[in-house]
C-alpha cells in the first residue's frame, strides 16, 4: 500500500519536473535565436529541412483531402438539391479544421519526429555535450534555429494545404461533378469570413507550431543517450503531439466557434 | 553554391505561404478592396426580421448597396433596429424609400431589399426608415392556411 502511494508520488514528482524543465528550456531556447547573420544563416537552413521537404506531403494530402471532400459532400448535398454549396463546405472545413489539424499531425509526423531523432542522437553521440565544453550554449546553436524554424513554418504550411484542398475541392466538384462554377465561389466567399474563418485557423495554426515543434526539441533534448531511448523519444514525440494537437483543437475551436 | 540554393527555396516556400493566404484571403474569404468602401449610416424598425442577420446584404434593385452592421432591440416600441452601412456612392436614396427583408431563394438567407419612393429629400447619414415591411413568415403563412383563415 505504502508502495503504491511511494510511485504515484515518484511518478508525479518526475511529470511535474519534466514539465518544469521543458518551460524553462522553451523560455531560454525561444529568447536564445541569434539575431546576427550566423543565427540566420541557421535558421534557413532549418526552415529548408523542416518547411521545404515537407511540402510535397502536405500539397499531395491537402489536395487528396479537399477532393474527398468535395465528394463526400457532393453525395450528401445533392439529396437537398443544394450541390452548389459544395464550395462553402470544402472552404470552411478546410480553413477552420482539417488544415491547421492535419497538417500539424502531418507535421508532427514528418518534421517532428525527424527533429527528436536527429538532436537525440546529437546527446547519444555526446555532440551536444562537447558544444558546452567548447563554450558554445547548444540551446542556441542547435536548439533555437530549430525551434523558430518550426514556429514560422507551421502557418505557411497550414495555409498551403488550405488553399490546395479547395482547389482540389474545385477539381472534383466543378471539373468532374458538375456544380457550376460561378455559384460555388459565390456560395463559399459569401459564407466564408476573413477574421472568423480564415484567420481564426491561422492562430489554431500558430499554436499547434509551438506546441509541436516545443514537444519535438524537448523530447530529443530530454531523450535517455541510448539507442532505445532515441526510439521512445521519438515515438513520444508523435503520441504526444497528435494528443496535444487534436485536445487542443477541440479547446480553441469552443473558443473561437463555440 | 549549396547554401545560396537552401536559401532560394525557403524564399520560394515563404513566397508560397504568402500566395496560398493570399488565396484563401481574396478568393475563398472575398475579402475585396469593395468592403473597405466609405460608408454612411441608415436605419430601420422592423416588427419581426425572419432570420435577418448580421453581415446580410442590403440591395436596391437586386444590387449590393450594402449590408447589415448591427441590429438590436428598440425597448420603447419593441421592435427589432438594423443598422445598415449604405456605400458612399449610393447617395441618392429618398426619403421615403421602403425597406423589406426578403430572402433569396425559396429557403435561401434573409436580406434587406430597398425600394426608392419619390421624395425629393434624399437620406443621409443617421436617418431612418419608417415605412417597413417585415419579413415573410412562412410557418405563420403555412398556420393561417391550415385554419381556414385564408384560402386560395
Amino acid at each position: 500500500m505504502v508502495d503504491f502511494f511511494i510511485k504515484v508520488g515518484r511518478s508525479g514528482l518526475e511529470y511535474s519536473s519534466a514539465l518544469g524543465r521543458s518551460g524553462l528550456f522553451l523560455f531560454h531556447s525561444v529568447f536564445g535565436l541569434m539575431l546576427n547573420l550566423k543565427g540566420l544563416r541557421l535558421l534557413v537552413h532549418q526552415l529548408y529541412k523542416v518547411g521545404v521537404l515537407s511540402l510535397v506531403i502536405i500539397v499531395v494530402s491537402g489536395l487528396f483531402i479537399g477532393m474527398v471532400l468535395a465528394l463526400q459532400g457532393y453525395s450528401i448535398l445533392v439529396d437537398y438539391g443544394s450541390e452548389q454549396a459544395v464550395g462553402q463546405m470544402v472552404a470552411l472545413t478546410l480553413v477552420r479544421e482539417l488544415g491547421p489539424v492535419v497538417a500539424a499531425l502531418l507535421f508532427a509526423g514528418r518534421a517532428g519526429s525527424a527533429l527528436t531523432a536527429e538532436i537525440g542522437l546529437m546527446k547519444a553521440t555526446e555532440q551536444l555535450s562537447s558544444m558546452e565544453m567548447m563554450g558554445v550554449d547548444p540551446l542556441k546553436r542547435v536548439i533555437a534555429p530549430r525551434l523558430w524554424a518550426g514556429f514560422i513554418t507551421m502557418p505557411i504550411l497550414a495555409a498551403i494545404f488550405s488553399a490546395v484542398g479547395v482547389f482540389g475541392g474545385l477539381l472534383v466538384g466543378v471539373d468532374w461533378l458538375g456544380v457550376y462554377e460561378g455559384s460555388f465561389w459565390a456560395n463559399m466567399q459569401s459564407s466564408v469570413d476573413f477574421k472568423e474563418d480564415v484567420l481564426n485557423g491561422m492562430i489554431k495554426s500558430i499554436v499547434f507550431g509551438v506546441v509541436c515543434s516545443w514537444i519535438a526539441v524537448f523530447q530529443g533534448y530530454d531523450s535517455e543517450p541510448t539507442s532505445e531511448g532515441i526510439s521512445i523519444a521519438t515515438t513520444k514525440t508523435v503520441v504526444y503531439s497528435s494528443l496535444s494537437v487534436l485536445g487542443l483543437d477541440f479547446l480553441l475551436t469552443a473558443v473561437m466557434f463555440g | 553554391m549549396y547554401q545560396r540554393s537552401i536559401e532560394i527555396t525557403v524564399g520560394v516556400f515563404m513566397l508560397l505561404g504568402f500566395i496560398a493566404l493570399s488565396f484563401l484571403a481574396l478568393q475563398v474569404s472575398g475579402l475585396s478592396m469593395d468592403s473597405q468602401k466609405d460608408t454612411y449610416k441608415i436605419y430601420a424598425q422592423f416588427d419581426d426580421l425572419g432570420g435577418l442577420s448580421v453581415r446580410g446584404r442590403v440591395s436596391l434593385a437586386g444590387v449590393t448597396i450594402g449590408r447589415v452592421s448591427a441590429i438590436s432591440l428598440d425597448k420603447e416600441v419593441y421592435s427589432a433596429l438594423v443598422e445598415m452601412e449604405i456605400f458612399q456612392d449610393v447617395d441618392s436614396l429618398s426619403a421615403d424609400s421602403v425597406a423589406s427583408i426578403q430572402t433569396a431563394g425559396l429557403l435561401g438567407e434573409k436580406y434587406v431589399s430597398l425600394s426608392v419612393g419619390g421624395d425629393e429629400e434624399v437620406l443621409v447619414d443617421g436617418d431612418t426608415i419608417f415605412d417597413t415591411q417585415s419579413a415573410l413568415n412562412l410557418e405563420k403563412i403555412i398556420g393561417a392556411f391550415a385554419s381556414g383563415d385564408i384560402s386560395l
